[in-house]
């Protein structure tokens, strides 16, 4: 068993409105930053998850997304298991 | 007199307008805390509106996860009536009680000021008062409030009736179709993100929202009357 940092990205779903991302995109444009398009803005999630393997680690932080971290309606996420164990 | 079962979770704050609201219209109303197990043999179960928890991860991602909406959840299968307001609402689509969920207002603005709702279903336990296409003023107060299904969902919710209400005037949050209010497919789940509770009295400044609760007290009455008509699945009305 040992732990695991899990990184779990969730982003409103493509299709949707994402105003958040509009809003902070129009004030990069305001301030010069007119290179930039297409802004969305998410949440970023980092877990520590007790596992015995890394691929145990990803099926229980994808269970936890299915479950409470994602809206399947809203969001879609993805998931990243770190590299070895933390601490 | 209906039981009416107000469920309290840490963040609630439209609970005692719920229950007075209910109370004004006949009910026995209670309040339920949300780590209770039971609704008390309630007959209709109201999520009211509020913050519950926060609002943290997302508006109603957790408290559907409170213990009483073990319970919440064998009511409405049993097809007992539930009313979702706000919050409530977002708690309904959160627990897969009702389709959809519901997202930041589109122009980001937390909200609060009146909006007009154009009734679109009135065979539910909480508008069968009103007549479709009545449209009533009933305020709404939320920043999470634009509705959100998919394509296919939004054209069944339209296609078998389940929209119940329908902003009319203008569109405050961004809502697909304008859509304020749903049912789930056996009318007996509602969600509302207008608050009714607020327009029940002319001291309110209305009373548009009263009949959602009065409604209630007249669905008990005439329950028997309409089951004895229902053939092959359908309502026959006379």
């Amino acid at each position: 068993m040992s732990a695991f940092r899990v990184e779990v990205r969730v982003m409103p779903r493509a299709a949707l409105l994402d105003p958040q991302g509009q809003a902070v995109e129009h004030a990069l444009h305001a301030l010069g930053f007119g290179d930039v398009a297409q802004v969305r803005m998410g949440k970023h999630l980092v877990l520590e998850v007790k596992a015995a393997t890394r691929d145990e680690a990803l099926a229980r932080a994808r269970a936890m997304c299915e479950r409470l971290l994602a809206n399947p309606v809203t969001e879609d996420y993805d998931v990243v298991v770190g590299g070895g164990a933390a601490r | 007199m209906k039981r009416v079962a107000v469920i309290v979770f840490p963040g609630s704050n439209c609970d005692a307008d719920a229950l007075a609201a209910a109370r004004d219209a006949g009910s026995e109303a209670y309040f339920v805390w949300h780590r209770d197990t039971t609704v008390q043999g309630a007959d209709v179960v109201v999520l009211p509106g509020g913050f519950s928890y926060g609002d943290y991860l997302r508006s109603g991602a957790i408290a559907r996860f409170s213990p009483v909406m073990t319970a919440v959840a064998e009511h409405a299968r049993a097809g007992g009536a539930v009313l979702g307001i706000c919050n409530g609402f977002q708690i309904l689509c959160e627990a897969g009680l009702l389709p959809g969920g519901l997202m930041r207002n589109a122009r980001l603005r937390f909200l609060s000021r009146p909006t007009w709702v154009r009734v679109e279903q009135p065979d539910t336990p909480f508008t069968c008062l009103y007549r479709r296409g009545e449209v009533l003023e009933i305020p709404i107060a939320h920043g999470d409030g634009r509705y959100v299904v998919d394509a296919r969902t939004a054209a069944e919710l339209e296609a078998t009736g389940r929209v119940v209400w329908r902003y009319v005037r203008d569109n405050p949050n961004g809502s697909t179709n304008d859509i304020a209010g749903v049912t789930n497919a056996g009318h007996n789940v509602v969600g509302i993100m207008p608050h009714p509770e607020r327009r029940n009295a002319p001291a309110l400044g209305g009373q548009d929202g009263a009949r959602v609760f009065l409604s209630m007290e007249a669905r008990h009455a005439t329950q028997h009357a309409v089951d004895v008509r229902a053939r092959d699945g359908r309502h026959l009305r006379v």
